[in-house]
């Protein structure tokens, strides 16, 4: 592993990302990343955060047109209170803020700590919980749906409508509708190796596939001898459509989870728009790329948000961050 | 929660002494030296049905207790219980952070400015901290989690502390062939069945370490 010492892993990383993004404020000792020009006046202000291990989600997605604050907490660890209440504090314009909270029983109690504590100071605070991870039955039995890849979706459309002025309940509500028309699966070709453990976290033989793996170096459901490109395209996709079924155009994400080459992401993005064509689900964006990751993970997720005209003009608007930037 | 019907008040048994600010912090270090022992257990216990770092979290969790403990003022049992809880919400992150901060809160504002506390009142306190943790985590017993070795622990801390720490012990074991419910290891349905519980674990080393306070006086 490229690291020093287990120990300090997460101050390393952001003492680099304060090293390559001097347009951040990076609060190395709290553990808080900041656009440089926080509080922005008169606009809602976007928080997020989690374990560390899944980069660039979340710091790399803090700037103009998606976050203003991230929290990250130690690995696959979810962050700490304080974090988020300092946070808060430091972006809130008097606008109000918004915690986007991936659904895992440490983000939620965390989060929950911290918006109310961020409220006894003044802050009014509004939370979306992103759940939308297929291969998890939402039952009374699990603690429900993981968040995963569209919590990109969220933060880049929540983060378009803030920067354009919208007040917080329509921001928050915003954030909520794109999180109910998204829907993920993924997908382990190897374990995940946490700098902590230095050893796999499950043991998956070379010529097997782990099937609706989380972002946490947890198993998954079901593990099958390996499965071609298209074979777990149609697994995936058809996976998410048992969930989503869009009726008009659908945002795709073909993520890798760390350690798959864009070669092979590639390859296997032809083979999501191939299922999606042959189910006649119209594609309206593809983004393809390494964003909601597991650390050395190889592997993939896809997901699916259901569009319309306002979440497309959203997910079209610029957006200046580390991990992701178009438009002016 | 819990079962049914059952008397949930631990008669007041054997153990009658009475505790003071020291005996916690006592048992709060005792538990850190057991944290610190053990961490590599609940590591890999957590990495079976979980994510890997139960026990890298505690030992940061807990080495942050017994430093504030150090540095800051703790003239009563209830204050040392909160000023370890807030340790634990501050620094040791995911679930367990809130879980084990709110688990020590709650005991330690239930036990209020008490300079001296009974073994009764203890049990009393701890009963209530469970119930916050259940309703915090929304789990109950049988989920496959911490609260499978803290509620038998409750329950016996009337007879002994070295009961209750036995019946911490078996509540982990009995977390066995239990398919977890809540957490992170409830995405794995049944495949979850054979690994013990690393919360739970832990919480059993939580209850022991108080025992071992007691028999170290």
């Amino acid at each position: 592993m490229l690291i020093n010492v287990p120990e300090t892993v997460v101050a390393d990383a952001l003492r680099g990302i304060a090293a390559a993004h001097p347009e951040l404020t990076v609060d190395v000792e709290n553990r808080v990343v900041l656009r440089r020009d926080a509080p922005v006046a008169g606009k809602v202000a976007l928080v997020s955060g989690g374990g560390s291990g899944h980069e660039p989600l979340h710091a790399g997605f803090v700037g103009p047109g998606m976050l203003t604050a991230a929290c990250p907490g130690e690995v696959f660890t979810s962050p700490v209170p304080d974090q988020m209440v300092r946070a808060a504090a430091a972006v809130d314009s008097g606008a109000g803020v918004l915690f986007i909270v991936k659904n895992y029983t440490g983000d939620v109690l965390n989060f929950e700590m911290a918006a109310e504590l961020a409220e006894d100071e003044g802050v009014q605070v509004a939370k979306v919980l992103v759940d939308d991870d297929v291969a998890v039955a939402d039952s009374l039995y699990t603690a429900g749906r993981r968040g995963t890849g569209a919590t990109l979706f969220v933060e880049k459309i929540a983060g378009a409508a803030a920067e354009e002025g919208q007040p917080l309940e329509r921001v928050e509500a915003i954030a909520r509708r794109v999180n109910a028309r998204s829907r993920s699966f993924g997908v382990a070709l190897s374990a995940v190796t946490t700098p902590a453990k230095g050893s796999p976290t499950f043991d998956l033989p070379p010529g097997e596939l782990e099937l609706g793996i989380g972002i946490h170096g947890e198993p998954g459901r079901e593990r099958r001898p390996m499965m071609t490109s298209g074979e777990i395209a149609d697994f995936a996709v058809n996976a998410v459509l048992e969930d989503l079924k869009p009726g008009g155009p659908v945002l795709a994400l073909v993520n890798g989870m760390g350690a798959t080459p864009l070669l092979e992401l590639y390859g296997f993005t032809a083979e999501v728009h191939r299922v999606l064509g042959e189910r006649g689900v119209p594609v309206a964006r593809t983004l393809v790329g390494n964003y909601v990751t597991s650390l050395d993970m190889a592997g993939c997720s896809v997901t699916l948000c259901e569009a319309d005209e306002e979440l497309l003009r959203l997910w079209d608007a610029p957006v200046r961050t580390a991990a992701l930037r178009w438009g002016r | 929660m819990g079962r049914a019907g059952a008397d949930r008040r631990a008669p007041v048994g054997t153990v009658s002494r009475v505790m003071d600010a020291d005996f916690f912090r006592r048992w709060m270090e005792l538990a850190a030296a057991a944290v610190e022992r053990e961490a590599d257990r609940l590591t890999e216990l957590d990495s079976a049905i979980g994510d890997a770092d139960h026990g890298s979290n505690l030992q940061r969790g807990f080495a942050a207790l017994v430093a504030a403990l150090d540095k800051e003022e703790t003239a009563t049992p209830g204050a040392v219980l909160v000023l370890a809880g807030r340790q634990l919400i501050s620094t040791v992150g995911g679930a367990s952070g809130p879980l084990y901060g709110t688990l020590m809160r709650r005991a330690g504002k239930t036990l209020g400015d008490a300079a001296e506390v009974t073994p009764a009142q203890l049990a009393e306190a701890l009963r209530a901290g469970v119930t916050a943790v259940a309703g915090l985590g929304g789990a109950k017993a049988g989920d496959k989690t911490m609260l499978d070795a803290l509620e038998p622990a409750v329950d016996a801390l009337g007879e002994s502390f070295a009961a209750a720490a036995q019946a911490a012990e078996r509540g982990a074991l009995a977390t066995v062939p239990m398919r977890a419910r809540k957490g992170r290891a409830s995405y794995l349905g049944e495949r979850s069945v054979g690994h013990q519980d690393p919360g739970a674990t832990s919480s059993a080393l939580l209850i022991a370490a108080l025992a071992e306070a007691e028999a170290a006086r």
